[in-house]
C-alpha cells in the first residue's frame, strides 16, 4: 500500500476517535471527573442510530441527529441524578461508579437487543470510491475526514469565539477562580456533558464501520479513548484532535506493518509521554 | 483504665482480636464441608490474596491504580515460564521467584510512576499493564502468546504433598497456608510505624511532607511489597490451575479485583476476605444461570455502592453497629 492510502485510512479512524473522545476531554478537564462510561454513550448512540435506520427506515443524517439528541438527553438525566453526587468524591468512587454504569449499559444492550454486533447501513452516496484526481479512495473514509475536520473547526470556533467557550476555557484552567467570578460551573458542566455525550453517540454511529458496534464496545475501546484524552491534554479540543489523528494513524500503520502486537508502541509512547508531560501534549501545566 | 499511654493504646488496638480467627476457621470448615467445591474455593483464596495486595496500596497508601493485574500476571507468567522452559516445578521456590519478579516490576514501575497522581497515575498504571499484556502477546516463544502456556504440572509441595488434579485438596490447603503467611506479613506491616506513615500519606499528604516523612520512598516501597504479594497470588493461580494465559494481565482482572475490594470495604484488611467471598460466590452461582442479568446486577450494585455505601460491606456493618450502640446508650 502506498503512503497516501495508509495515511487516509489512519486519518479516518483518527477522526472517529476524535468525535468520540472530545466530549470526554472537555468534561474531564472541567470537573476532573474520571468518566469511564463515556464509551458506553458512544455505544448506546451507535445502537440508536443503527436500529432507527433498520426498523424505522430513518435516513442516515436524521438517524445521527436522533442519536445525538437521545444520548444527550439520557446523559443529562444521568448527570443530574448520579454524576453530580460524585464530583467531590475521590477518583476511586468515580471509577467504581462509571465501571458499574458500563456494566449496566453492556448488560442492558445484551438483554434487550442481543449480543451480536450491529451494522450501520450506509446510504448509497457514501458507498463506493471517489476519484480525488491523484488517487481513488473510499468515499466514506473521505466523508469521515471531512466531517471530523468540520467538527473540529466548529468546536474551535465555539471555544475560542463565543462567550460560552470562554467560560469553559476559564473553568478548565481554574475552576475556583471561574466560579468566584460568577461562572456557574455546574450548569456549564451539564451542558458540555450533554454535548460531549451526544457527540460520542454520533461518533459511535459514524465509527461503527471502523470500530464495530457490539455490547463490549465500551470496555474494548476504553483504553484508547483515555489515551487520546490524556495525550491531547484535558479540556483541549485541538489537543484531542491532534492526539486522535496521531493515534489513529499510528494504530493504522502499526496494524499493517506489525499485525501482531504492534500496538505495544502506542502504549509505550503514551507511557513515556505522560511521564515527561503529565498534562499531555497540549495541556497546560498544573491544570 | 484511663491512664493508658498513646503507645499502649496503639498496641492494644493492634493486638489480635478473637474474631480475627473466624475467617480461618471458616476457610477450614469450608474445606471439610464442601469437598466438591475446593477448586472454586482455591480461586476464592487466590482472589483474597490479590485483593489484599491491592488493599495495601489502595486502602492504606491511597494509591488509586487500575493496573494491579500487571503484577498478578508477572507472577503468574514467572511461575509458568520457569516450569515450562526450565523445568523448575518446585512450588515454593517458584512462588518466591514470582514474588521477586513481580516485586522488581513493582519497584521499577513504582519509582517511575509514583511521581504522578490522580488521573495521570491511573492512566500510567493502566498503560503499564497493557504494555505487559502486549509484551506477553508478542513474545509467543516464551509466553505462548495468545494461547498462553497450558498443561503445566508442578512438583510436590515440600517434597511431600502432590497437587491433586481432581479434588484440589492439597491445592486448597497450600493456598490457604500461603495466604495466612502473606496476611500476617501484611497485617504486621500495616500496624508497624511504616504502615502508620502510609495512612498518614493517604490522609494528609501535605502534612506528611511538612513533618519530613520520606513520602515517595514510603509509597514506592509499599507499592513494591504490594506488587510482590500480587505476584505470589499470580504464581498460586498458575500452580493451582496448571495454565497461564493473557487473561491474568487483562483490564477485567484489574477492575475485578478493585470491585472485590471495594465491595468488601477497602482500608480494613478483612475487606478483601468479605468482598472476595461475596462477589465470587454470587458470580459462581448466578453468572452461570444468568450471565447477562448477573452483569446487570453487579453493575447496579457497583453504582449503589459508589453512591451510598462507599466503605463496602464491612463499612456498612460498622455503621449499623455504631447506630445500635448509640441507641442502646441513649
Amino acid at each position: 500500500m502506498d503512503l497516501i492510502t495508509i495515511l487516509l485510512g489512519g486519518l479516518a479512524s483518527g477522526m472517529v476517535l476524535f468525535i468520540v473522545s472530545v466530549g470526554l476531554s472537555v468534561t474531564m478537564g472541567l470537573m476532573g471527573f474520571v468518566n469511564l462510561a463515556h464509551g458506553g454513550f458512544a455505544m448506546l448512540g451507535g445502537y440508536v442510530i443503527a436500529l432507527s435506520m433498520q426498523h424505522w427506515g430513518l435516513p442516515f443524517g436524521w438517524a445521527l441527529l436522533l442519536g445525538f439528541i437521545a444520548i444527550a438527553a439520557l446523559s443529562v438525566v444521568l448527570e443530574r441524578l448520579f454524576y453530580s453526587r460524585l464530583y467531590r468524591a475521590g477518583e476511586l468512587d468515580q471509577v467504581l461508579f462509571t465501571i458499574g454504569l458500563v456494566f449496566v449499559m453492556t448488560a442492558s444492550v445484551t438483554l434487550g437487543i442481543g449480543p451480536t454486533s450491529q451494522s450501520v447501513v450506509l446510504p448509497d452516496w457514501l458507498k463506493g470510491q471517489t476519484d480525488l484526481g491523484f488517487i481513488q479512495y473510499r468515499t466514506y473514509s473521505l466523508a469521515l475526514i471531512a466531517a471530523g475536520s468540520l467538527l473540529v473547526l466548529a468546536l474551535w470556533l465555539g471555544f475560542e469565539r463565543t462567550r460560552f467557550g470562554a467560560r469553559i476555557r476559564a473553568a478548565v484552567d481554574n475552576r475556583r477562580m471561574a466560579s468566584s467570578l460568577g461562572v456557574d460551573v455546574g450548569r456549564l458542566f451539564t451542558v458540555t456533558f450533554a454535548i460531549g455525550s451526544g457527540l460520542a453517540a454520533v461518533g459511535g454511529g459514524l465509527g461503527a464501520e471502523i470500530l464495530g458496534l457490539d455490547p463490549n464496545y465500551p470496555l474494548r475501546y476504553l483504553v484508547y479513548f483515555l489515551i487520546v484524552v490524556s495525550v491531547g491534554g484535558l479540556g483541549r479540543v485541538t489537543g484531542v484532535f491532534f492526539a486522535a489523528l496521531l493515534i489513529g494513524v499510528l494504530d493504522f500503520v502499526l496494524k499493517i506493518y506489525f499485525p501482531k502486537g504492534g500496538t505495544i508502541f502506542i502504549y509505550a509512547l503514551t507511557l513515556m509521554l505522560l511521564l515527561a508531560r503529565p498534562q499531555g501534549l497540549f495541556g497546560k501545566k498544573g491544570s | 483504665m484511663a491512664s493508658f499511654t498513646a503507645a499502649e493504646q496503639l498496641a492494644r488496638r493492634h493486638r489480635f482480636q478473637w474474631w480475627e480467627t473466624l475467617p480461618w476457621i471458616a476457610a477450614l470448615a469450608a474445606f471439610f464441608a464442601f469437598p466438591n467445591y475446593l477448586a472454586f474455593g482455591t480461586q476464592v483464596l487466590i482472589t483474597i490474596l490479590f485483593a489484599l495486595s491491592v488493599d495495601l496500596v489502595l486502602g492504606y497508601a491511597g494509591i488509586v491504580t487500575l493496573g494491579h493485574a500487571a503484577f498478578f500476571g508477572a507472577g503468574a507468567y514467572t511461575v509458568g515460564m520457569l516450569a515450562s522452559h526450565f523445568g523448575w516445578t518446585e512450588p515454593l521456590s517458584g512462588l518466591l521467584a514470582a514474588a521477586l519478579v513481580a516485586g522488581a516490576v513493582g519497584l521499577v514501575s513504582g519509582l517511575v510512576l509514583l511521581r504522578t497522581t490522580g488521573l495521570t497515575l491511573l492512566m500510567l498504571t493502566l498503560c503499564t499493564m497493557t504494555l505487559l499484556e502486549q509484551a506477553a502477546n508478542m513474545g509467543a516463544a516464551w509466553t505462548g502468546g495468545f494461547d498462553g502456556i497450558p498443561g503445566l504440572s508442578f512438583g510436590k509441595i515440600l517434597g511431600l504433598f502432590s497437587f491433586d488434579v481432581l479434588y484440589f485438596r492439597s491445592q486448597y490447603l497450600y493456598v490457604l497456608t500461603v495466604l495466612l503467611i502473606c496476611f500476617l506479613i501484611a497485617r504486621t506491616l500495616i500496624y508497624s510505624s511504616f504502615g502508620q506513615s502510609l495512612t498518614g500519606v493517604r490522609e494528609n499528604l501535605l502534612r506528611m511532607h511538612a513533618v519530613g516523612a520520606p513520602v515517595r520512598a514510603r509509597l514506592v516501597i509499599a507499592y513494591a511489597i504490594s506488587a510482590a504479594l500480587a505476584g505470589v497470588a499470580g504464581g498460586l493461580f498458575t500452580q493451582a490451575t496448571g495454565f497461564v494465559n493473557l487473561a491474568v494481565l487483562g483490564l477485567e482482572r484489574a477492575a475485578g479485583v478493585l470491585i472485590v475490594l471495594i465491595l468488601g470495604g477497602y482500608g480494613r484488611l478483612y475487606g478483601a476476605f468479605v468482598g472476595a467471598v461475596a462477589y465470587m460466590v454470587l458470580e459462581h452461582f448466578l453468572a452461570k444461570a444468568y450471565p447477562t442479568a448477573w452483569q446487570l446486577g453487579i453493575g447496579i450494585v457497583l453504582v449503589v455502592v459508589a453512591l451510598y455505601a462507599r466503605n463496602g460491606i464491612l463499612g456498612l456493618a460498622e455503621t449499623l453497629r455504631g447506630k445500635r450502640r448509640q441507641r442502646s446508650a441513649s
